[in-house]
């Protein structure tokens, strides 16, 4: 599997932003090593994660994804293992260390924001923030209220917030703690589509403004590749794929659960708008797509999600067809898809990699096998904000 | 038509110092217990939880009965009063405290129990991710959260201490200004015959039963709308 040179220049330009805020050397990791049973369910899992970022933890229900999350806050007492964050080592059974979870730099959003009811949300923000060190404060509250949008909701009582709302005060609440670490256990699953969509901007923002790793669990692909830089797929307790978001979406290994909804995620660079069709091209490593007119400034980054399932192949340029993006490829790789009838097949388009899910007759007759040139015709592109 | 005597005032007087020292100690005694049951997954919470709660069942004589032998000269309690030059606990005000106490518990450990219980883990989970330890959180999240569970608890401890007679009756007996509570009091004042000053007290612990209770119920009422949030 080739990795996508634009995942490698984006890690780099991460970096290079943490290297000018004076931020931890690169070796910053998280490696967490668990060992979890229950009547029915077992979580078993060895880790290595990058120390900054957003890592998505996804799977389905009863994946392990959320007892991962609370392994790593310490909210699981019958979890084994070790766990190291960022050079701390917060658990290792082996020499018997165990940090209690308020001793831990870590901030976690639940899923329903769970304020305090008895506290006003000025209160509730105050409760995490008072009990750290002043010294060790790296975000002050009007930061955080800002950064959040809740100015004006210090004096409410939790009551009184919409869903959308106690989750932004939760999320600011736990900034407040100054944390090495922000755990999210699915923090849009309780809110409806509107709310969802009021509250992702601030969840990118807090990404590009924060240099603060984010243990993210999702059970919703649309959230993971949208905030996502890396992911780690759980099933059943176990790690199925782990890495770089890109390449692990271009992935054509992972087991059937995911292919139903394979597909690539691509960083585009908005290159040109076409004011007279209402399209607008965005430039990708070996390619371009037109997608629908954006608002967006030339020169900006968008990402986007081009689905298997929007992908067919031809052995040549097709002229005369409706679709307008058709980009030259080579096939890597043809696999078995999640149904009989069908296949995926890996493409390299210049150094970004694709995913087309056909039929397994059309296979044939295209006769299809690596190093093969063919055309690409992408029927769709989902932006992902 | 007479009204209460100086002896009256004196048990109604006794009775509420009882009430308010027994109420003070139950308080502190059960919320201990009243955590560890609405906590802990051990073996033993069916056996502490059952014991609690005897009270409830029990002839009040039974309870009286064992105090009476356990705080006498020859009982575990009694020897160990007695070696710490405490003397002799029963017919004593110190022994009806400690009688009132092991009868209500229950009423004090059971509201606050199911208070804990209705907080759940999470507000807990929560205060630990911003840095509270076990204590903290006690003080700034749990008591604060358990608050309507805390005002049952007190009003019921007292009230129901208040109510106390057949206990008192086995270890307290009826000294006048020492042991004498209302209800026995009242009791006394039927074998006299002395009908009108028995309603006099039994009309006013009439009177201040229902207020408490209608206060504990009216309260309820009031906060079923405000919900847990």
């Amino acid at each position: 599997m080739t990795d996508d040179p634009l995942a490698g220049a984006s890690t780099a330009a991460t970096a290079a932003t943490g290297a000018a805020q004076g931020s931890p050397p690169p070796a910053a990791s998280i490696e967490a090593r668990f060992a979890v049973d229950y009547a029915g369910f077992r979580l078993d899992v060895d880790l290595r994660l990058p120390g900054r970022g957003v890592t998505a933890l996804f799977g389905h229900s009863g994946s392990g994804k959320t007892t991962l999350l609370r392994c790593v806050a310490g909210l699981e007492s019958a979890a084994r293992g070790r766990l190291v964050v960022n050079g701390e080592c917060w658990q290792d059974d082996a020499r018997g260390i165990l940090v209690p979870t308020h001793r831990r730099a870590l901030g976690y959003v639940f899923q329903e924001a769970s304020l305090f009811p008895h506290l006003s949300v000025r209160r509730n923000l105050e409760f995490g923030l008072r009990r750290i060190a002043a010294a060790a404060r790296r975000v002050q509250l009007e930061q955080a209220v800002a950064l959040l949008g809740i100015e004006a909701l210090l004096e409410r009582m939790p009551e009184r917030l919409s869903g959308g709302e106690r989750q932004r005060v939760g999320m600011a609440r736990a900034l407040l703690t100054s944390p090495r670490i922000l755990l999210m256990d699915e923090p849009l699953a309780a809110l409806d589509h509107k709310r969802k969509q009021e509250i992702l901007p601030y969840l990118e923002r807090l990404h590009d403004e924060l240099d603060i790793p984010v243990l993210y669990v999702s059970h919703s692909p649309d959230e993971v590749v949208r905030l996502a830089d890396h992911v780690v797929m759980l099933g059943g307790g176990k790690v199925m794929a782990a890495g770089e978001l890109h390449a692990t979406m271009a992935r054509l290994d992972l087991p059937t659960a995911f292919t139903e909804d394979a597909g690539v995620v691509v960083d585009g660079t908005v290159a040109a708008h076409d004011d007279h069709d209402h399209l607008t091209r965005l430039d990708f490593a070996g390619g371009a797509v037109w997608v629908q007119r954006q608002p967006v400034a030339l020169g900006r980054r968008l990402r986007f999600r081009i689905h298997a399932r929007d992908v067919s192949l031809a052995d040549h340029r097709v002229e005369g067809t409706s679709i307008l993006n058709l980009i030259e490829v080579t096939v890597t790789e043809v696999v078995g898809a999640d149904s009989p009838a069908h296949v995926l097949v890996g493409l390299d388009a210049g150094g970004t990699a694709l995913i087309a899910r056909i039929t397994r007759r059309s296979s044939a007759q295209l006769a299809l096998r690596p190093g093969r040139r063919m055309w690409a015709q992408i029927k769709s592109v989902a932006l992902l904000g | 038509m007479p009204s209460l005597t100086s002896a009256d005032w004196s048990a109604v007087r006794l009775t509420l110092e009882l009430a308010a020292v027994s109420t003070a100690i139950l308080l502190l005694v059960g919320t201990p217990i009243a955590w560890w049951l609405a906590r802990t997954g051990s073996r033993w919470k069916g056996v502490v939880g059952a014991v609690v709660a005897l009270p409830l069942v029990l002839p009040p004589t039974v309870i009286g009965f064992y105090l009476l032998v356990a705080m006498g000269p020859d009982g575990l309690l009694g020897r160990l009063t007695a070696a710490l030059g405490l003397g002799l606990l029963p017919f004593s005000f110190a022994g009806l405290v400690v009688g009132s106490v092991i009868y209500s518990l229950p009423f004090v450990v059971q509201p606050l129990a199911n208070a804990f219980e209705a907080i759940g883990r999470r507000p807990l989970e929560v205060a630990a991710t911003l840095r509270a330890g076990p204590v903290d959180t006690f003080f700034t999240v749990v008591l604060p959260l358990a608050r309507p569970g805390f005002v049952t608890a007190t009003i019921l401890g007292f009230a129901h201490t208040v109510g106390e007679f057949g206990v008192v009756l086995m270890i307290g007996g009826n000294i006048p200004d020492k042991t004498r509570v209302v209800s026995v009091a009242i009791y006394d004042h039927v074998e006299a015959l002395e009908y009108a000053q028995a309603h006099w007290l039994a009309g006013g612990m009439l009177a201040f039963s229902f207020v408490v209770l209608l206060v504990l119920y009216g309260r309820r009422r009031g906060n079923a709308g405000a919900g847990v949030g």
